[in-house]
């Protein structure tokens, strides 16, 4: 929301020699937000050891960091402010503030400054610091969220008011009105108006108060002035009888402002979700053993280095360790995006947050908390949010821009008239700030962005941030993952290669009976192929973990798992060296019985049936397909040519992606970046807009700018259609806005529009904004008909 | 026209009711969750067996 202008004026001040800003400082200190011994003690309790081991990481030594939430940002400004004077601090190392979380990440020597002196030195300039807290931050949000939506409220229904009673003396003005009545109603209507200035616009005059104690100029300043102005001048009119009211300006400018921020609200909301919900992907308790050997439980938080923890099956692992007793296959399918379960034995190392799923381990913790790899994923993930693109920022700066010139046009008006027309001057300004009113501006985006996020929601397109639409519709790459997004991260048994006189339907039926017994995804794949086959029961059936069954069925002994293990049960095993199929890429999966090698299924992952139809879409479009991948080159290659990619990188870690992705917005690219798992989220956060699908990790879909609801992709083509057609709206609602204050700005700067004309063509050209945004609403029915008909084939690679 | 001297402070007292109700509404929650009671009247409604497949799901979120 903020300017050049703040940015400037708090630059001049630190350039002009830091120390004025302190002493600036100090003088306001016990004027406002003096530092009481109350908030003194309380920020104290945040220096214990035991408090900070929740939010704060400890490095080498005395260096410490942590996550505070800030209250009271409003703007880019802002958070520069903070930063800066946080940095100046004696002993703060860094400091980085999230604008879409309100989250600072703050490193600091514990040795030269204290976490209350850092909390109190963002007291001392106005803003308040709380430890990063998901529980906290939620009720501080809903708090905010109540607390807007009431101020909105009351300057909803009061308007409504206010703008009836001002129509009536709009046309007693024509027609000509009782003087008893006219006075009665300026009466009500200052009774109506009052709440609102009391009780809506506070927002406003605190954030210009603060702005004016820092010596800056942001957004609320103007706003604030002319809510003030315009409420003076028809208060003195009320009293004396003389001049004009214009209660409906001051009630109208409040509930379009208020609604704007609300709408900023939400979308900030979505921003700080994402790492709440990454820390919930580790569990709340854990089974420790202790020396002699029991089970407690204890809250996951507790945990120390050092830790023996029980983790059954189907247990989430509470931290990173490594295993000290047992074997089983571990799913980390939301930290690597990798759909096969990996076995672990004693000695591997396990990542907190990973699902044991075949039997219990006993787990060595080796680190905890804030050191863990999932913690390691989320600052990462923070850090790539803090470093999104500023390309929308573009659009608040040059209303900002605006806003400032209004401002000095304002006082230019006022003085001129003030010299020619003693009388006039007032209504002359109040109309320059009425005809002004951003209403046009602030609705034009907004109102568009609704319609289109409406009807992309329809077409199965959820979008998370509407700022985003803009980089949808301009993007000129496109980034897909390969595992769970042109496939669909689900195994399925691909070929099947009978190799002895049993036939396929036999071979399925006696691989079923088998892993009947056995929850592994691969089992569950080859159940799912056996469906329609003969149902035969099996017995004596053992688990080998990680490498097979085994079990008779029909009295014969057979073995069902990995070749390897299948070779070592089998005499003639020599057959599974020289297969056909060494060179497809998938899974294998080996049946044999003690004397033949029966069967060989190659399972893999399919593509998504319409996955081929949306890459042409795109292509077609002109955008550029990428295929980023962490899987093996072969695998790549075999999804890229099934779909018509032909730029395929293969074998890249999250950061790989990271750095690849950022090469290609460095040459000037606008990239989209589809994918899911936590180990996309750092690329999905760096992209220029973010699509997450729908049986994506949890985690993916918060950090994404759009979320796919549905099982297909075609959604994401059409999605960005809709967006170059939003945009092209929104474009001519800013044209219209724009051109229509060009007019009327000059008009009532010369004093050709009464008050009341200002409010009427004000309230027309938002009428017409809105209208033409809702001409995308209207488009629900025809994007429909396109993504049903996709194509039904599915292609497996 | 004497009449309006009742009527607009009559308008005034409904203000303030609406005002008060909606600021119950907005302290008891009815804002909280704009999306779900849409989904959720979906849910419950056809048959009890669609219903307890519905909360299940719910549960297992």
């Amino acid at each position: 929301m903020c300017c050049h202008g703040c940015e400037a004026v708090a630059r001049a001040i630190l350039a002009a020699g830091h120390g004025d800003f302190y002493k600036y400082r100090t003088d306001n200190a016990p004027t406002g937000r003096e530092l009481v011994p109350d908030f003194i003690a309380q920020t104290r309790v945040y220096d214990h050891p035991e408090v900070q081991k929740s939010f704060v990481r400890q490095e080498d030594g005395t260096i410490r960091e942590a996550a505070l939430i800030l209250e009271g940002i409003t703007c880019a400004a802002c958070i520069w402010l903070n930063e800066r004077h946080l940095a100046r601090l004696p002993g703060v190392l860094e400091v980085q503030i999230n604008y879409a979380t309100h989250r600072a990440r703050i490193r600091w020597d514990d040795g030269r400054v204290r976490l209350s002196d850092i909390l109190q030195a963002v007291r001392a300039i106005g803003y308040e610091a709380h430890p990063y807290d998901p529980q906290q931050q939620q009720l501080a949000y809903d708090r905010e969220r109540r607390t807007q939506l009431k101020r909105l409220g009351v300057a909803g229904v009061m308007g409504m008011q206010v703008m009836m009673l001002s129509a009536a003396l709009y046309v007693g003005d024509w027609s000509g009105m009782e003087q008893g009545i006219r006075s009665f109603f300026r009466w009500v209507g200052l009774l109506l108006t009052t709440p609102v200035l009391l009780y809506s616009a506070v927002p406003f005059f605190h954030g210009a108060w603060r702005d004016l104690r820092n010596r800056r100029i942001g957004m609320d300043v103007p706003v604030s002035l002319g809510i003030l102005v315009a409420f003076a001048g028809s208060l003195h009119a009320t009293l004396t009888g003389l001049g004009e009211v214009y209660y409906d300006s001051v009630v109208m400018f409040v509930f379009f402002l208020l609604v704007s921020r609300y709408f900023e609200l939400m979308a900030r909301k979505r921003g700080a979700e994402t790492a709440e919900s990454l820390g919930q992907a580790m569990p709340v308790m854990a089974t420790r053993l202790s020396a002699d050997g029991s089970h407690v439980q204890v809250p996951v938080a507790d945990l120390a280095v050092g830790d023996r923890v029980l983790v059954k099956p189907g247990e989430t692992i509470p931290a990173d360790g490594s295993i000290e007793t047992g074997q089983s296959s571990v799913n980390e399918a939301l930290l690597t995006g990798e759909s096969t379960p990996l076995h672990k034995t004693t000695g591997d190392s396990v990542i907190g947050g990973s699902i044991n799923i075949e039997s219990p381990l006993t787990v060595a913790v080796t680190t905890v908390g804030m050191d863990t790899v999932l913690a390691s994923i989320m600052r990462l993930l923070e850090r790539a949010q803090g470093e999104k693109p500023a390309i929308t920022r573009l659009a608040d700066r040059a209303a900002s821009w605006f806003v400032s010139a209004v401002l000095l046009l304002a006082a230019g008006v006022a003085l001129y008239w003030w010299q020619h027309a003693p009388d006039s001057w007032l209504p002359i300004v109040v109309s320059v700030l009425v005809v002004t009113c951003p209403c046009a501006l602030s609705l034009a985006t907004p109102t568009a962005i609704s319609a289109v996020t409406g009807t992309l929601q329809g077409m199965g397109l959820l979008s998370a941030r509407g700022n985003r639409l803009e980089t949808l519709s301009q993007c000129s790459h496109v980034v897909f993952d390969k595992t769970g997004t042109l496939t669909q991260g689900r195994l399925s048994v691909g070929i099947i290669q009978c190799l002895s006189d049993i036939p396929e339907t036999g071979i399925l039926a006696i691989a079923a009976a088998l892993e009947r017994q056995s929850e592994h995804p691969i089992a569950a794949a080859i159940e799912r192929a056996a469906a329609d086959a003969e149902r035969l029961d099996a017995h004596d059936v053992r688990n080998e973990p990680g490498a097979g069954m085994c079990g008779t069925v029909n009295g014969r002994a057979f073995w069902i798992g990995r070749p390897d293990y299948v070779a070592g049960q089998c005499s003639h095993a020599a057959l599974l060296d020289d297969l056909p199929l060494q060179g497809t890429p998938g899974a294998r999966v080996a049946l044999a019985d003690a004397d033949t090698v029966h069967a060989l299924f190659v399972l893999h992952d399919s593509l998504r049936p319409d996955a081929g139809a949306t890459v042409k879409a795109l292509q077609d479009a002109g955008k550029q397909i990428i295929l980023m991948t962490g899987d093996n080159p072969a695998a790549a290659h075999a999804v890229a040519d099934a779909v018509g990619i032909t730029q395929v990188l293969a074998d890249l870690t999250p950061q790989d992606k990271l750095q690849r992705v950022q090469a290609i917005q460095q040459r000037g690219a606008i990239v989209a970046m589809v994918g899911d798992g936590i180990n996309d989220a750092p690329v999905l956060a760096a992209a220029d807009v973010s699509i997450a699908m729908h049986d994506a990790a949890h985690v993916s879909h918060a950090s994404a700018d759009m979320i796919l609801l549905t099982e297909q992709l075609m959604p994401l083509a059409d999605g960005m259609r809709l967006a170059h057609k939003a945009m092209r709206i929104i474009r001519q609602n800013l044209a219209w806005a724009v051109s229509y204050n060009l007019v009327a700005l000059p008009a009532a700067a010369l004093g050709y529009v009464a008050p009341w004309m200002a409010a009427i063509g004000m309230s027309a050209s938002s009428l017409l904004v809105v209208v033409n945004a809702l001409r995308l609403t209207r488009r629900r029915r025809a994007q429909d008909n396109i993504t049903s008909s996709k194509p039904a084939t599915a292609t497996a690679v | 026209m004497e009449i309006i001297y009742l009527l607009i402070p009559l308008s005034l007292v409904l203000v303030g009711a609406i005002v008060w109700a909606f600021f119950w509404a907005v302290r008891s929650g009815q804002f909280d969750d704009m999306e779900g009671p849409a989904h959720r009247i979906l849910m419950d409604d056809d048959s009890v067996e669609a219903g307890k497949k519905a909360e299940e799901q719910d549960n297992g979120k």
